[in-house]
């Protein structure tokens, strides 16, 4: 079933395949796919498994680029598939695999759970400053305190910057990126109390010290989340906290 | 296989389930809770709402003004009861998630912001910019976290329920990862599993809306009710019908045709003024805007694109600033997916299938006729959409609804005995594990899956004739006859989306049967479900009743009707625009002569 208009061109895509429990080693596998130029990379993949290979496994949902469910490498470079179109990578065959530094469970699945882990020991949620009833109704707060974490709360959890990163490539327990961006979306709410909670949860060696401040998350965020920028601001409260704690012991910054 | 004792199980972790399960462990903390996604919950669906919430906050806006626009916005099919115990808790669910960190849009002083919706007189939605369920599911997700009591089971796709003794006892689950199979024993489910939309070939809905608890549930006798009411959100990429959110009206964009005109006003929504006024134009309901676009395409005043006819959504009079701060998730997607800068210039749009007004039959306390078993959120049907939904409804709906659930849910557990483990789920697994090994006839899926999308679409669409729903229902059953002898590409455990997504297309075809024959035998007009064979009218004499689609196994279901709970609106003419307000003053005067009936006492108990 094609969303998209009449195919008129034809382009390759190389698939990578891999299933652990019997294959040795993962291979590439070329398909043929007719695209228009609407088709995104997702909808060529959806094509192959429509009409050409049922068994090739992907994950994927919406479409439209919010449940970060696509995320996969295109021609080195981790994207997500749904809103990275064929036409433009048309100039000879796509090259598409799962994301880096990620195990794989299957073809161009990924295994989430790990980073799901790490999203939930940072205490991603709001542990209030001034506990109220909601019968009390909303708290107070004014778009200039909102600027302060709206950005870091667009995260998808697509894990492209997690694929991107060097350094979790290099040390898999890293923090990484994304669950930093969470962190920093809490710790800059202004309704929020929970600040030691999480800088204690990130002053250790896979801690915020891990990043090497290469920076490529946010130049592969796919909603200018800016993760880099979060590192960094934590980078600056972990070492205040930890200058804080060492000449007045018990002192909460 | 591997057995899970739970007092609670939910199947499904999206904006209901999480409302659900958090409210089951604040409401009962002694009690275990299974919470079952075939996705991570941040996948669900519920991160695709873009608009907003509805909850009554403004002085000049009251719990009635919402009660009315909701009842006659359904066109007088909604549980009235229900309606008002759902407007009455809207507020209250949206400061929840207000204090659960959900970054609502504000005003200067730090207050709460409300935008205009479609059908809404007064403002009334919180939006948090154009990503409102995304930042729901995102807070609900992240809050649930804290609640060691909730034991995820991610990616576990559920392929049957477990019903002894008259009761709803558990669940059999699928793990993705594995292909390994879990029975899960509960005192108590909740399904809170989403809509059905991908039964129709051109819609908004992610890929995983595929109807899978309304299945379950119809398959071991709940009746589904009202499922010919399919919403047409009519402002949608065309093609892709990626969704175009209705606050793009809500902040003032105007739909033009082909000349250029704002069409509406042809359609009795005018008078067409600078600023659309809340119920007029632009600010319609969904159903009459997109049976708008249908008249506009017959009469040659669409667009064309290269993925066919469309209309034209105009922002540019809003400038680019208020552009980017209110609708910055559009302005992506026209860039990304139509290579449009929204803010110069106007996106092609047109109707696509968004929402399922119907699904499980439950009352206001969320509870299907089946003993332990709950439904809220899109799968369910409580009442409160009546005909026609209105936007900024229904993430209201999954919150409100939710915490019942899960409440009503974690009470009931505690009042019910264990669970019986019984052959039941051997049974279930053997029969997807048949599915999976079947030689069949070598026909795959995927064909069967793109046929029933068109034959739907067709039969079941804008504008529906007795013939065409016809041809629809046969097309069904024989894709249903096709489907028994699939054969599967891929026959290995692990990750096997072949396999999934065939199940899927089984509990789609179930839900799309009970869809067209629920819309074949309602022989009237009404909100969403508009004929064009003879039946033009309302017919409240015969019809302003619920349907109810009975699962008949391997035969058609059969329909029967259920009464409307009327409270306090007595039908009267659903009106628009001008139109609209000469109605409401009318409606109100006969209101004034008849006196308010008393509100049912099982309320009071919610």
């Amino acid at each position: 079933m094609s969303d998209t208009t009449i195919p008129s061109k034809v382009i390759e895509l190389r698939v990578l395949r891999y299933r652990p429990a019997s294959d040795r080693e993962p291979v590439f596998v070329s398909y043929r796919v007719a695209y228009s130029d609407d088709m995104s990379v997702l909808q060529a993949l959806q094509s192959i498994k429509d009409t050409q290979d049922g068994s090739l496994s992907f994950r994927w949902s919406c479409r439209m680029a919010v449940c970060g469910s696509c995320g996969m490498m295109i021609n080195g470079e981790p994207k997500l598939a749904c809103n990275t179109f064929v036409r433009d990578l048309a100039a000879s065959a796509v090259i598409i695999e799962p994301l880096q530094n990620f195990p794989i469970e299957r073809d161009l699945v990924v295994t989430v759970g790990d980073f799901v882990k790490k999203i939930e020991s940072i205490y991603p949620y709001i542990i209030p400053k001034v506990p109220k009833p909601v019968e009390d109704g909303a708290y107070l707060q004014t778009p200039a305190q909102m600027v302060a974490y709206e950005s870091f709360s667009d995260c998808i959890n697509c894990m492209l910057c997690y694929a991107a990163c060097p350094q979790f490539g290099a040390n898999p327990d890293f923090i990484g990126p994304g669950a930093m961006a969470l962190l920093q979306r809490y710790n800059g709410d202004s309704r929020d109390g929970g600040r030691q909670f999480r800088l204690d949860q990130i002053h250790g060696e896979d801690g915020v010290w891990a990043c090497t401040a290469v920076g490529v998350c946010s130049e592969v965020c796919p909603k200018q989340v800016d993760p880099a920028n979060a590192i960094n601001q934590n980078k600056t409260n972990s070492a205040l906290d930890f200058f804080l704690h060492a000449v007045r012991p018990g002192a909460q910054s | 296989m591997d057995h899970f004792d739970t007092d609670v199980l939910i199947l499904g972790a999206g904006g209901a389930g999480l409302r659900a399960a958090i409210a089951a462990a604040e409401s009962a903390p002694d009690l275990t809770i299974a919470l079952v996604s075939k996705v991570y919950p941040m996948r669900s669906h519920t991160v695709a709402a873009e608009g907003g919430s509805a909850g009554v906050v403004q002085s000049h806006d009251s719990l009635d003004n919402h009660f009315n626009d909701t009842v006659s916005g359904g066109d007088w099919l909604c549980e009235q009861d229900v309606v008002e115990y759902f407007v009455a808790h809207c507020t209250r669910e949206m400061v929840q998630l207000e204090h659960w960190g959900c970054p609502w849009s504000r005003k200067p002083d730090g207050q709460i912001n409300v935008r205009a919706f479609g059908g809404m007189k007064i403002e009334r939605t919180w939006f948090a910019a154009d990503r409102s369920g995304f930042h729901i599911l995102h807070t609900l997700f992240q809050t649930s976290t804290k609640f060691p009591a909730i034991r995820r089971f991610d990616e576990h796709f559920c392929v049957d329920l477990l019903v002894d003794d008259g009761r709803a006892q558990g669940a059999v689950v699928l793990s993705l990862s594995t292909g390994e199979f879990t029975a899960i024993h509960a005192r108590a489910v909740v399904i809170a599993t989403g809509g059905a939309g991908r039964v129709f070939r051109q819609n908004t809905n992610g890929g995983i809306v595929t109807g899978d608890g309304m299945a379950l549930a119809y398959r071991h006798g709940v009746p589904l009710r009202d499922m010919e009411f399919v919403q047409y959100h009519p402002t949608c990429l065309p093609g892709t019908g990626i969704l175009i959110t209705e606050a793009c009206r809500g902040e003032g964009a105007f739909l033009l045709n082909n000349e250029g005109n704002r069409y509406l006003q042809d359609y009795g929504l005018g008078p067409a003024e600078a600023k659309p006024r809340n119920k007029y134009m632009e600010l319609g309901p969904r159903d009459r805007l997109s049976q708008a676009f249908w008249h506009e395409q017959r009469k040659g005043h669409t667009v064309t694109t290269p993925q066919g006819d469309a209309v034209l959504l105009d922002m540019r009079h809003l400038g680019p600033a208020k552009i980017r701060e209110r609708l910055p998730l559009i302005v992506d997607l026209a860039r990304e997916f139509m290579g449009i800068d929204a803010t110069v210039t106007p996106i092609p749009v047109r109707p696509a299938v968004h929402y399922t007004m119907g699904g499980i039959l439950v009352d206001i306390h969320t509870a299907a006729p089946l003993a332990g078993l709950f439904a809220a959120g899109e799968c369910s049907s409580v009442g409160i959409h009546g005909a026609n939904r209105l936007g900024s409804n229904s993430l209201a709906e999954l919150s409100v609804f939710g915490r019942v659930a899960g409440e009503q849910a974690a009470e009931f557990a505690r009042g019910s005995s264990a669970p019986r483990r019984s052959d039941q789920a051997a049974a279930a697994e053997a029969s997807a594990l048949a599915l999976l090994n079947q030689k069949g006839s070598g026909e795959h899926h995927a064909a069967l899956r793109a046929e029933m999308g068109a034959s739907m679409e067709r039969g079941c669409g804008i504008y529906r004739l007795g013939t065409e729903m016809q041809e629809t229902c046969d097309t069904l059953a024989e894709l249903r006859q096709r489907y028994a002898g699939i054969t599967l590409q891929d026959k290995s455990h692990a990750w096997n989306t072949d396999w999934v997504t065939a199940i899927e297309l089984g509990f789609q075809l179930d839900v799309a049967q009970a869809m067209a024959h629920s819309a074949l035998a309602r022989t009237e007009s009404r909100g969403a479900h508009q004929r064009l064979d003879g039946n033009e009218q309302r017919d409240d004499v015969n019809f302003l009743q619920h349907s109810l689609a009975h699962y008949q196994g391997t035969a058609a279901p059969t329909i029967t009707y259920a009464p409307v709970t009327i409270t306090k609106s007595q039908p009267g003419q659903r009106a628009y625009g001008a139109a609209g307000e000469h109605e409401e003053d009318a409606h109100k005067e006969a209101a004034s002569r008849v006196g308010h009936p008393p509100i049912p006492k099982d309320i009071a108990h919610v």
